[in-house]
């Protein structure tokens, strides 16, 4: 393989210094943690350089660790691909959980505009710069962010359930 | 109904009222949807209109957002299966593989080579379906019913093939973690054998029916093409990307449930038109009888399941029987199974581009996050940019060649 | 067509004589309408695959007088409802319903429209019932083809027998107005 992980490692730490961290082989994709306030420049580094030519933005999406410290409890996941080389890289970002927001990638990569809007609806992650930040599958008049952990699954307006045979007590959670 | 009318603070209606031609002629707006005849799933594209011409559109999607993502967090890894049946519909055992190939990586399991061949054949089988309804639905749109129903009766062969498999015709909810429940009855390789010679001469027709026929021609060449560069800045993957002209294919450069061991090309287009589109899709039928008839020659014999009894479901008359197999089972049913702290992404070439498995595990009975990378979400993002310029008959033809899944598409 | 095996609908009761054939109005309405119903496909997923199977070669449900796929609703009368309906298309779904003209029939057709199915979620609608009266219900997730065309059938029962006073009766009125309609 011609771009050695090493190599990427490398080239991020020498630019970003202490931004970039937590490098590792997580099974088969190389990932690293970027801070929020980089990871703007961190991707657009990884896509224009040259001989890193990350071009392909596979994926985005949320995460929400509410057990985190303050400062980590969302996180932001970023795959991008090299298909000259085959290389695969994720990078995870951390955010604060009062006040959860990072650079929007949408001037980057065009396809993140509907991933960030999902994340957005999901998790309420604010994407700054984004064209169009509003809900994108859910009903605009709702106003909680499903995908956050204490957010219950089922639907709350539901009478024929009966919480005895699901092995729960009565109130509703 | 208020999101149904145009707000006036709608840009569009700015728009309108900015662009007023002295004879007090306007652009227009067109609802498009979200049930429409013609969009074969639950859209809704809100079109600026000049005349017939489409100038912009505003897609609203979400009409069967069903919470893929919170169900799957709830629920035992073997369960997810279910939902990932009911994503694309039209190609669900390639979704069913994908989820149990993320978990088997997960957990590190090695499948045992015949239960991979048997994968490749049968994620083969539901790349023609879903290839099959795409390019025989573009057929009726444009204008071309007959093709549609000659070719769909072979869908039902397929069908009949799953149901030999794993008793389910549309959501087959097909293997488990490490394989396959049980091995292919003989009525299965049958009725496979019976398809691979009566499919390609049905498929053939079908081709010459549309090929070089010229009202089709002239309905899809140069609608909606889009650039190489274009096509990788909105994500596109899969046969549109290919019909691009990139040649990025999952099985070639991640291979997967032993891809490796078959040969097969990756057809390619050229303008990213509709027509190239179908052609790719027409070409990618081919190929993948190829790789069926390739696996069926080389199937070696030998166990359809990997052993690890804490995650593989033992036969029936051994729980009744055997202590050992009892608690395995309970475990298994329950969800108790021993998982890794990981994240891991999985991916492989889905009916529509690279389908991916984003997992997060904190140890627990659930996925603690999962997030599945949903290729024609990401790709209906370069459907205003397709359909921009063009006619409003073309919008229909440009939708129906990327085949947009709305489960897959909502989540 | 002399050694083709039509099987023509039986007539209904009535009493023949020579040149002519008595019966009640009610009967024959309903046998017409049985069998010319008009499906207005409300397809959103899965299901709405095995609907393009029912309607296609090799089940075709223009056997049953289903031909015509109505895509607009001012001129269908059988609704069939099939695939998750969620919140969001909630109030489009109730749009549709209120455009048909009277008679109208709902078929819901697989187990989301019925129940929500698995998807027991907040966005999910749990049973098109809480929007539109059913008259039919369909399980299945989804229903086979065969299933499909059963409840096509058992709606067919349905329309045989019913009065053609009952769309003025307050009863009906009455389950109309249960859900506002």
């Amino acid at each position: 393989m011609a771009l050695e992980t090493a190599y990427i490692q490398e080239k991020m730490t020498q630019k970003f210094g202490n931004k970039v961290l937590n490098f590792s082989m997580s099974r088969d994709v190389f990932s690293f943690e970027a801070t929020s306030d980089a990871i703007y420049e961190v991707i657009r580094t990884l896509k224009t350089e040259e001989d890193l030519n990350f071009h392909f933005l596979t994926d985005l999406c949320g995460v929400h660790y509410p057990d985190n410290d303050e400062n980590h409890q969302f996180a932001v996941v970023y795959h991008l691909h090299n298909w000259v080389e085959n290389v695969r890289i994720r990078i995870t970002t951390y955010l604060n959980g009062e006040n959860p927001e990072v650079h929007s990638m949408t001037d980057l990569f065009l396809c993140t505009n509907w991933m960030e809007r999902e994340t957005f609806d999901f998790y309420g992650i604010n994407f700054i710069g984004h064209p169009q930040l509003k809900r994108i599958l859910n009903m605009d008049e709702m106003v909680s962010h499903p995908m956050r952990k204490e957010f219950p699954m089922e639907d709350s307006g539901r009478t024929d359930k009966d919480d005895r045979f699901f092995g729960r007590t009565a109130q509703k959670i | 109904m208020s999101d149904l009318l145009l707000l006036p603070e709608h840009r569009y209606a700015k728009v309108i009222e900015q662009t007023r031609n002295e004879d007090g002629s306007e652009l227009s707006i067109l609802n498009l949807g979200p049930t429409h005849p013609a969009t074969h799933g639950i859209f809704q594209n809100i079109l600026l209109m000049d005349g017939e011409k489409i100038l912009d559109a505003e897609p609203t999607i979400g009409y069967i957002h069903r919470a893929f993502e919170k169900i799957a967090e709830n629920r035992p890894f073997y369960q997810v299966n279910v939902l990932t049946d009911r994503m694309n519909y039209c190609s669900s055992p390639i979704n069913n593989m994908a989820w149990w190939m993320t978990v088997e990586k997960l957990l590190e399991i090695e499948v045992p080579k015949r239960a991979q061949y048997l994968r490749v054949i049968v994620m083969e089988l539901a790349r023609i379906t879903d290839h099959l309804i795409c390019n025989s639905i573009l057929g009726v749109d444009t204008g071309a019913y007959t093709g549609f129903l000659y070719v769909f009766q072979f869908r039902e062969k397929v069908y009949e093939i799953y149901e030999e498999i794993c008793g389910a015709r549309l959501t087959t909810n097909m293997g488990r973690i490490g394989g396959f429940e049980r091995d292919w009855s003989e009525a299965a390789f049958k009725k496979l054998d019976t398809f691979l010679t009566d499919f390609p001469v049905a498929w053939k027709e079908f081709e010459n029916l549309f090929e070089r026929n010229r009202i089709f021609i002239d309905r899809t060449v140069n609608v909606g093409p889009i650039t190489a560069e274009k096509a990788m800045q909105y994500g596109l993957t899969g046969p549109n990307l290919r019909a691009a002209g990139i040649d990025y294919d999952v099985r070639k450069a991640q291979p997967y449930s032993s891809y490796e061991d078959f040969e097969f090309d990756v057809p390619v287009g050229k303008s990213g038109d509709t027509y190239d589109r179908f052609c790719v899709r027409n070409a990618e039928v081919w190929e993948s009888l190829s790789i069926i008839k390739q696996a069926l020659a080389k199937l070696p014999e030998g166990p359809i399941h990997a052993d690890v009894p804490d995650y593989y479901l033992p036969p029936k008359e051994d729980v009744y029987h055997n202590m050992e197999s009892l608690i395995y089972h309970f475990k298994i049913v329950m969800g108790e199974v021993p998982v890794p702290v990981a994240e891991i992404y999985h991916p492989v070439e889905g009916g529509n581009g690279e389908l991916g498995f984003y997992l997060i595990t904190d140890g627990s009975r659930t996925p603690y996050r999962l997030h599945f990378r949903r290729p024609c979400f990401i790709y209906y993002q370069a459907y205003t940019e397709m359909i921009k310029g063009g006619m409003l008959s073309d919008a229909i033809v440009i939708l129906s060649s990327l085949n947009v899944i709305a489960g897959e598409l909502d989540a | 067509m002399s050694d083709s095996k039509t099987k023509m609908v039986a007539p209904p009761e009535g009493v023949t004589g020579e040149g002519f054939f008595a019966t009640k109005l009610n009967d024959v309405v309903g046998l017409a309408r049985a069998n010319s119903l008009w499906p207005l496909p409300f397809a959103t997923s899965c299901c709405g695959i095995e609907f393009m199977a029912t309607m296609a070669s090799h089940y075709d449900l223009a056997r049953f007088g289903s031909e015509r796929v109505s895509f607009s609703p001012r001129q269908a009368d059988m609704l069939m409802v099939m695939g998750t309906i969620s919140k969001k298309m909630a109030p489009i779904l109730r749009q549709v319903y209120e455009q048909m003209s009277e008679p109208r029939w709902v078929i819901s057709v697989g187990a989301c429209a019925c129940s929500g199915g698995v998807f027991d979620t907040y966005s999910v609608l749990q049973g098109i019932d809480k929007v539109i009266p059913v008259d039919v219900y369909v399980p299945g997730c989804p229903p086979r083809p065969e299933q499909i065309v059963d409840g096509v059938m058992q709606l067919q029962e349905l329309v045989k027998n019913e009065s053609v006073r009952r769309r003025n009766s307050p009863e009906y009125k009455e389950l109309l107005a249960s859900y506002n309609l």
